[in-house]
């Protein structure tokens, strides 16, 4: 047998695989050369063995080494008569897809003969191939061909099928090159066609060209409709092969409920009655017991009546389907299915937003409620969260937004942001009554004031100034949540600028005096950012024109050398302004200038604003707008779907990638790769993987590409990411320092899904060859768990600290056990110096002072070197700020040169550093210059500096 | 779960994932059925699949895949048919 030759000389390929990547890269190379030395060898091959090794440079291509020849010989093999030559020259072509005009005219030439030969398997194999690489040479070539073929009598139905689909990815890739014709009359009457795959694939084909032209593909309506009705009445044996676990023809039904959905409900009221009828059948089918306990059976029944949820929800004018829909979904929302709460829920959010079922879903909010305090997978809590917002409305705002805050204080820290806005949003749109607005707000900030955006506190601010009756309230609201010991910044923010504007209403109260609201904001200045300092200067002056009895004590806080003198040129600026304008103003000119800030015009909630910028558009439904315009836009825009995965191999590759797939929750654990998958069919329900994963997986917390880390130059300035990566193991680090000290998280992920034993990885400290005797580095960690099983990630902590400065990056050590043999890793783990460097800010006098206390030679060690990146300044900055020096503007005379600061930090000292970087960007080269008082840190800062530009 | 500006609807089968890309508006639990629909097809065509069934047969596996999915959509969902069509395809070899 020809062909079980070819598969064992792929086995001889696979053998090499295991070992390791050098092993693998030297049989792949050998073999290469074999290939490349028998194609240009002078004894022509036949087509058996030009078959071959076209088939092994393909399958080396698909281990994922570049392939550069064999195009030529793959095109030679569409020209035999053999099935499987042809098909592997197609295959070769369609996969490894080559823009050189020569070839693609010989490939299209042997499609063109293909396609004309009359022989059905041939025809095929074209068509699957202009359909899988879609480019427009091929529109150009076949876009007046394929539809020929596809209304012609006497084209077999598999052919039709192909041509179909074929021409839509044409029509896809090249809509202006597909004419319209007499062809698509016929097109829309194979709707009617008697082989159901012939169905299948031109329902798919019309969606798409209906979108886009509605008008001449209406009369697909009626034609949907009559086949959608005999398919959902049909006994469930009528459709023979087309009947998927007792659910007859699922997949046509959703695609034929698809086409509906690119068109009103119909007018002819015989059709009408008719779709409704359907409908009507697919929701009582829900109500009738299973007919099969399989997941199949009920996964296939329900994406029928989702899909059909979906288009009554589309159609939007028939309030008895709409509540029923809801009430359906309602039962999935404590189905055990965890995919089936997901979606109900999803569902459901888009029913919120129309007017005949909004109130049937707020009957709901129980339940929903519940979901969200007890749903184990985070994706279906965020649902939960998405459908309250949706649902809510004025006589449940209270309920909803006090469940959301209360849901916030553990909500997961990925959705946080996200609630606030919502919760925000909520309050304010439904207020009644704005001292519950206020206390809302002020809770949000108490709860998740980390995840309170500017926006939100703008605009509680924009809301108390715009409403009289509320401005009392805030003000003794905030000066209340301001007596905690502990508040957030933002509190102070708000409340900073609440009593600067309405504090005057409060101070009656001697409780509440001018003198006891200065000192209260006054006790959090010192603990705030800038910026709030900023504004809290801003409310002392405002005090001084409020409260004249206090503008003695703001006066000398004013004149106080940490205001005066601030460092920081706003603050500075202000003190200096606030103190000048308070003691020359007379009171009417302090009365004008510090007047109470005018109403805001009133605009779209900025908040708004912003979660629509989050979430994207279509996601967000105004809640005005009860009804939400659905995207129709399918599978259209001229971008396909990379869902075919012979038509391009770098998606298919990337979508296998185990390393980006994280485990899933539930199912079976993983057996060796060679078990057989069909172990799982007899326990199918736990094979279904949810769709809706949860994100606690660690793997999705690094980049995605793996990369070996050249030596770790990578991460002098960065202190997080993946340090490792090879078929088995996938190494992350997460990583903090401070001062001499510094801690990091190191993230071994099992990328296979066999277990890994003895797993043991140690971290050591290398000696320079300078200190036999001396440590350098004190690395405290303790082991891990020695198994480590298939799909699963272990964490290590290691607690660093810095004896002294050290050159010499300590290594990882990994030793493991997988499948029968030993695995040792060796990676340099990134702790350098310089990560012990704390930031200096000085002056321009300060640092030249320093700059020449450093004249020493010793002291000074300078580097010229050409630039490896392109020479930007953004960038430039913020590598020095990343490698741990202060960045200092406006020292050097020169502002195209860099010059930086800061302090190493050692157990045994501390060394100051001064650096300079000097671009030419003429010559593209860079002088670097280190100053420090220790000659062997000036040398290594200098060193890893320089690898970075 | 969603991918760039689309989505993947995977299931397991021991230890192998199968994934399709899909557009965020596509029917989640057709295109699941699908992938099984998809496994059940190679399990009869390759009596008992495994992984290295597919991995040795790589270029059968594009065919299996061109029967049932094209230009990404659903082509044909007919085991019977599918099967039909992939033995008398096998019996040109």
């Amino acid at each position: 047998n020809k062909n079980s030759c070819v598969e064992a000389g792929i086995r001889g390929i696979c053998v090499g695989r295991c070992k390791s990547k050098e092993a693998e890269i030297k049989r792949i190379n050998k073999e290469l050369a074999n290939i490349r030395s028998k194609f240009k060898g002078d004894k022509a091959l036949d087509g058996y063995s030009k078959k071959k090794y076209v088939c092994k440079l393909l399958f080396i291509f698909l281990l994922g080494h570049d392939i550069d020849f064999g195009h030529m010989e793959a095109v030679n093999l569409l020209s035999s008569n053999r099935y499987t030559e042809k098909q592997i020259g197609y295959l070769f072509i369609s996969v490894l897809v080559n823009s050189n005009s020569e070839l693609i005219r010989l490939i299209n030439n042997a499609i063109k003969n293909d396609l004309a030969s009359r022989n059905p398997t041939f025809m095929g194999l074209a068509l699957h191939c202009i359909a899988n690489v879609g480019s427009r040479e091929m529109a150009e070539a076949f876009a007046g061909e394929v539809p020929k073929i596809l209304v012609a009598g006497d084209t077999m139905d598999s052919v039709k099928q192909s041509a179909a689909l074929c021409l839509l990815r044409l029509y896809r890739t090249s809509p202006d090159l597909v004419p319209m014709g007499d062809w698509t009359s016929r097109v829309v009457h194979l709707l009617n066609d008697q082989h159901l795959g012939v169905v299948t694939a031109a329902t798919s084909l019309i969606t798409t060209l209906a979108q886009k032209n509605p008008e001449e593909f209406k009369t697909s309506v009626s034609l949907a409709v009559s086949r959608l009705s005999r398919i959902v009445t049909s006994a469930s044996t009528d459709l023979q092969d087309y009947t998927y676990y007792f659910v007859p023809a699922p997949w046509l039904s959703v695609k034929l409920l698809r086409l509906l959905q690119c068109y009103p409900p119909p007018e002819d009221p015989a059709v009408r009655g008719r779709l409704t009828e359907c409908l009507e059948t697919i929701l009582n089918k829900a109500q009738e017991p299973p007919k099969s306990k399989k997941v199949q059976h009920s996964n296939a029944k329900n994406a029928v009546l989702f899909e059909a949820i979906s288009l009554i929800i589309h159609h939007d004018s028939e309030p008895n389907l709409l509540v029923r829909a809801c009430n359906q979904l309602g039962q999935f929302l404590q189905h055990r299915e965890t995919n089936l709460r997901y979606l109900a829920l999803e569902s459901m959010c888009t029913l919120a937003s129309s007017e005949f079922s909004h109130e049937a879903v707020k009957t709901h909010i129980d339940t929903v409620i519940n979901a969200l305090k007890t749903e184990r997978d985070v994706s279906v809590r965020q649902r939960a969260v998405d459908l309250l917002y949706a649902m809510c409305d004025r006589s449940n705002a209270q309920q909803i937004v006090a469940e959301m805050l209360s849901y916030l204080e553990t909500a997961d820290y990925s959705i946080r942001e996200e609630i606030v806005l919502k919760v925000a949003i909520l309050a304010e749109k439904y207020a009644v009554d704005y001292a519950w607005y206020v206390d809302t707000i002020l809770n949000l900030i108490r709860i998740a004031g980390d995840y309170v955006s500017e926006e939100v506190w703008y605009r509680v601010i924009q809301i108390v100034i715009n409403r009289d009756d509320v401005q009392g309230y805030a003000a003794k609201t905030v000066f209340e949540a301001l007596q905690a010991p502990a508040c957030h910044e933002n509190l102070v923010k708000v409340g900073g600028y609440i009593l600067g504007e309405f504090g005057n209403l409060i101070a009656g109260d001697p409780r509440s005096s001018p003198l006891v609201q200065f000192n209260l904001l006054h006790s959090k200045f010192h603990l705030c950012s800038v910026p709030t300092r900023a504004l809290l200067l801003s409310t002392y002056i405002k005090f001084v024109n409020l409260f004249p009895e206090v503008k003695p004590t703001i006066q000398d806080v004013l004149r106080g050398d940490s205001q005066l003198r601030n460092a920081d040129v706003e603050l500075q600026q202000r003190a200096v302004e606030y103190l000048r304008l308070s003691t020359v103003a007379s009171t009417d000119i302090l009365a004008t200038v510090l007047e109470e800030m005018p109403p805001f015009p009133e605009r779209e909630s900025s908040i708004l604003a912003k979660l629509k910028k989050k979430k994207g558009p279509s996601t967000v439904t105004d809640l005005e707008d009860t009804k939400r315009e659905r995207s129709v836009d399918v599978n259209g825009g001229p971008e396909p779907a990379p869902a075919s995965a012979s038509s391009t191999p770098s998606p298919s590759a990337d979508l296998l990638g185990l390393g980006a797939a994280p485990a899933a929750p539930t199912g079976p654990p993983p057996s060796s790769g060679g078990g057989l998958l069909v172990d799982v069919f007899s326990d199918s329900a736990s094979a279904a993987a949810p769709l809706a994963p949860g994100s606690e997986d660690n793997f999705r917390a690094f980049p995605k590409h793996p990369r070996i880390s050249a030596g770790g130059s990578e991460f002098v300035c960065k202190n997080n990411g993946v340090l490792f990566e090879n078929q088995l193991l996938q190494i992350g680090l997460k990583s903090e320092f401070r001062q001499n000290l510094g801690r990091m998280f190191i993230f071994y992920g099992n990328k296979t899904s066999t277990q890994f034993l003895n797993f043991t990885p140690t971290p050591v400290p290398r000696c320079g060859l300078d200190s036999l005797t001396r440590t350098h580095l004190n690395l405290q960690t303790k082991p891990v768990d020695p198994t480590v099983d298939g799909g699963a990630q272990v964490q290590q902590v290691v607690n660093i600290e810095c004896v002294s400065d050290f050159t010499e990056a300590p290594v990882l050590n990994i030793q493991f056990r997988y499948g029968g043999t030993f695995q040792n890793v060796s990676v340099q783990l990134p702790i350098t110096l310089n990560k012990f460097f704390q930031p200096t800010e000085m002056s321009s006098q300060d640092f030249f002072q320093r700059w020449k206390q450093l004249s020493n030679p010793q002291q000074e060690v300078q580097n010229i070197f050409k630039a490896k990146h392109p020479m930007d300044t953004e960038i430039t900055k913020a590598k020095i700020i990343g490698f741990g020096s202060a960045l200092l503007e406006e020292v050097d005379p020169n502002p195209a040169n860099f010059v930086g600061a800061g302090i190493i930090h050692t157990k045994t000292s501390q060394t100051g550093c001064l650096l300079r970087l000097e671009p030419n960007l003429q010559a593209q080269m860079y002088r670097l210059t280190l100053r420090t008082s220790k000659e062997t840190v000036s040398q290594r800062l200098c060193e890893l500096l320089s690898q970075q530009f | 779960m969603p991918f760039r500006n689309f989505k993947i609807i995977y299931r397991r089968y021991a230890g192998l994932y199968f994934c399709i890309c899909v557009d965020v508006n596509d029917n989640n639990l057709a295109y699941l059925e699908a992938i099984h629909n998809f496994v059940e097809v190679l399990n009869e065509y390759f009596h008992n699949v495994c992984e290295l069934d597919l991995v040795f047969n790589f270029y059968k596996v594009y065919t299996v895949v061109d029967e049932m999915f094209l230009a990404g959509e659903i082509r044909e969902t007919s085991q019977t048919k599918v099967l039909k069509q992939l033995l008398m395809l096998q019996s040109l070899e």
